[in-house]
């Protein structure tokens, strides 16, 4: 650093214009707040982009933007959740991802100490998950113009000989599983959305789950479906999969697993919970005969612990999600229409 | 979930279908209007038309606080946002209900209009606070039950001063839908519609008690079971009205005792009362201009008034033709007799409030019981047996 220069006063400073300029600012926040914190051989080298050695195998890329309101939440941020979220995507592909990129529009007015805690929640995220942040870009919009900061994260992974997940695998017969309760992530962002608060304990379950993946893969290679219910929840991946598979589902609503405080939650918002996003949960579609060792498997594993076995695949034209109900009856699972909540992440 | 789940229990709804189905074994049919959008949605969501022996029929009413409301009421608070350039609050159901030539208040949204989704009055209130040199109205709409809170906005915005509010009052009562509906010619004359008998409201009878109700029970010697929204509430009620009818009883019981006091909630009566007064006539989506139906603000309260305070044009309002809304509000028919269900309107493209509105019966029939088989393995709706 040159000694002349003031340090980069992260706590009392905000993004402004001359962040993005590519002036000297621009360089300053890139070098004391991003390399700082996710440095690696990659960004220090400091090129227009990153030249990356993969091992054998086939690639696997994702893409995926993060507009989450509010920025903070309970159980993590938007920056974990911007690793976490790509992570995932690729993992569901049955790769083990290795490279992100991220791209940052910043609004000007954000707090640099906020910008600063989203970082440093990236750098852990991204070193647990053993993926590095190998290229980037920032950018500046008018306030106004933004809602604090956006992130677009790109993964990249390398998926092994013999694994092929596709939405569009799901057959007649094969059993549905997911790996844990349902709704947290969603519950938990909107317990802190403004004129909305209420007290709660419910955290968001944002993680990332290639590990889990990788031991769910090793026992049943055979796996035909993955997919993270984030958007929309079990109900919206499930009624995608079934269109890609030409496929209905059964649903057991007394399988499925869902928190008694976010049930609660949803009840009183009048949400259905089935339709609430998830960070930290996949859902996965076997053969029946490997349903029972997939699921142990999941259980053994800190992340699918709660996991279950929640519905089959049925041979339905209409590749309707049906449901039986706990009261006895039994119901559609539909598409949503409209929003159920809006920027959820 | 405690006091919730004993109401959904499975066990309990075995049993309960058990008893319905000996006491219906009489060779008739049973027509049963459940008034409120909440029992209909309760009705598809647990599946309880999956218990019920085949020749109890619900008949769903018109219940739905959305779907009622008509186009130029609607159109309305559309002018509100666009052309008074206010910051009209809604609750979100409202929000993709189509108005004429199909402009919906998320479509005037997205144009620019400052149209905000909220949670209760509350919410509006505080909109006007944070928002002093902004006009802000709230969209009211609903039966007696969002009308008490209605009232505590508007004497508070009174009490605090607050100059920048008003209501857009659209709030109406059930009493008179119901007893409209039993005169209406479908019903009186023309045999076309059926009803043996009520599940009353349960939240609105909350309010206004049980006692509202024995007027037409008496007159039209229709039997009414006010019903929790639970779906075990349901079937204890339909087994009560069941009962009623063999025995050729035509009163009013509660079956939603744990809220519902004969009495109502006194409290409320007396805000609501305070602030609004009755409308001598207004118009409803499915049932025309019924008399007496609606509230409207009183003039001790006029500086809230929003139909007051901005001066909203003339207007040709249009519902989409061959859109069977109304009469499916009517009980006359029912979701599936419209050609438009299902082709040209969805819940994604709703043509009509009941299909955009979750209390709505199209939105119910649509989300919940499109492709629906009976438990017998027979389809349940056209959709299905195709």
């Amino acid at each position: 650093m040159n000694a002349f220069e003031p340090d980069f006063a992260t706590s009392a400073g905000a993004v402004d214009m001359t962040h993005g300029s590519g002036g000297r600012a621009m360089a300053r926040l890139i070098r004391d707040l991003f390399h700082k914190h996710l440095g690696n051989p990659h960004l220090a080298a400091g090129n227009d982009g990153a030249v990356l050695t993969l091992p054998p195998g086939r690639v696997v890329v994702s893409t995926d933007g993060h507009v989450i309101s509010p920025l903070f939440f309970p159980g993590g941020d938007i920056g974990c959740l911007a690793v976490h979220g790509t992570v995932n995507d690729v993992a569901m592909m049955g790769a083990k991802p290795l490279y992100l990129t991220a791209g940052f529009i910043l609004e000007e007015g954000l707090p640099l100490a906020d910008l600063e805690r989203i970082i440093r929640s990236m750098a852990v995220a991204s070193r647990e998950a053993g993926v590095a942040i190998a290229t980037g870009d920032t950018k500046v919009v008018e306030k106004g113009k933004g809602d604090g900061v956006f992130i677009t994260t790109t993964g990249v992974g390398v998926v092994a000989d013999g694994i092929e997940l596709s939405g569009d695998r799901a057959r007649p017969g094969d059993k549905v599983l997911v790996s844990g309760t349902l709704g947290d992530h969603g519950v938990a962002i909107l317990s802190k959305r403004q004129n909305l608060e209420f007290e709660t304990e419910i955290c968001s379950d944002t993680t990332a789950l290639h590990e889990l993946v990788a031991a769910m893969l090793a026992a049943v290679p055979g796996i035909r479906v993955l997919r993270d219910p984030t958007r929309g929840g079990l109900a919206a991946t499930l009624n995608e999969i079934a269109q890609q598979s030409q496929a209905g589902v059964i649903l057991d609503e007394r399988a499925i697993p869902i928190r008694p405080d976010v049930a609660a939650a949803c009840e009183l918002l009048g949400l259905d919970p089935l339709y609430v996003a998830n960070e930290g949960k996949l859902i996965a579609i076997c053969a029946a005969q490997d349903a029972e060792r997939l699921l142990d498997v999941m259980r053994s594993h800190p992340h699918g612990k709660n996991a279950a076995i929640v519905g089959e695949v049925v041979e339905d034209k209409h590749a309707m999600i049906q449901m039986r109900t706990k009261f006895g009856g039994a119901r559609v699972v539909d598409w949503i229409a409209g929003e159920q909540l809006p920027r959820i992440c | 979930m405690k006091y919730i789940d004993e109401f959904r229990s499975h066990d309990l709804a075995e049993k309960l279908a058990t008893a319905i189905t000996h006491e219906a074994a009489t060779g008739r049919d049973y027509h049963l209007m459940e008034f409120c959008g909440g029992h209909t949605h309760a009705i598809f969501r647990y599946g309880v038309q999956d218990l019920m022996p085949p020749n109890v029929h619900f008949v769903h009413g018109p219940g739905c606080p959305v779907c009622v409301l008509p186009v130029r009421r609607l159109d309305d608070a559309v002018e509100l946002a666009e052309r008074h350039g206010v910051i009209l609050c809604t609750y979100g159901d409202m929000m993709r209900v189509p108005g004429t030539k199909q402009r919906s208040l998320i479509r005037a949204k997205a144009d620019g209009a400052d149209i905000r989704m909220v949670y209760s009055t509350q919410d509006a209130l505080k909109i006007a606070r944070d928002n002093p040199d902004r006009e802000v109205v709230f969209f009211a709409i609903g039966f007696e039950t969002t009308t008490p809170p209605t009232a505590v906005a508007i004497v508070q915005a009174q009490r605090e001063g607050i100059t920048n509010f008003s209501v857009f009052c659209n709030h109406v009562l059930t009493p008179a839908a119901i007893q409209h509906i039993l005169q209406s010619p479908e019903v009186r004359e023309l045999g076309t519609v059926t009803i043996d008998g009520f599940l009353g409201p349960s939240h609105v009878s909350s309010v206004i008690g049980s006692q509202p109700y024995e007027f037409f029970a008496e007159e039209f010697q229709k039997p009414v079971v006010i019903a929790g929204f639970e779906p075990l509430d349901v079937m204890q009620s339909t087994l009560m009205l069941l009962r009623q009818i063999n025995e050729q009883r035509h009163e009013v019981e509660n079956e939603y005792t744990r809220v519902v006091k004969p009495e109502g909630n006194l409290k409320a009566q007396a805000l609501v009362g305070d602030v609004f007064e009755l409308r001598s006539e207004f118009e409803w989506r499915g049932l025309g201009t019924v008399p007496y139906s609606a509230l409207k603000i009183r003039e001790s309260y006029a500086a809230f008034d929003a139909e007051k305070r901005f001066a909203l044009s003339e207007k040709v309002s249009r519902e989409v033709k061959s859109c069977e809304c109304p009469a499916i509000l009517r009980g006359a028919k029912k979701p599936t007799d419209c050609k438009l269900f299902g082709t040209v309107c969805t819940p994604d493209n709703p043509m009509g409030s009941c299909m955009v509105s979750s209390e709505g019966a199209c939105a119910a029939y649509w989300t919940y019981g499109r492709f629906r088989t009976n438990a017998d393995g027979t389809a349940a709706t056209k959709e299905a047996a195709e």
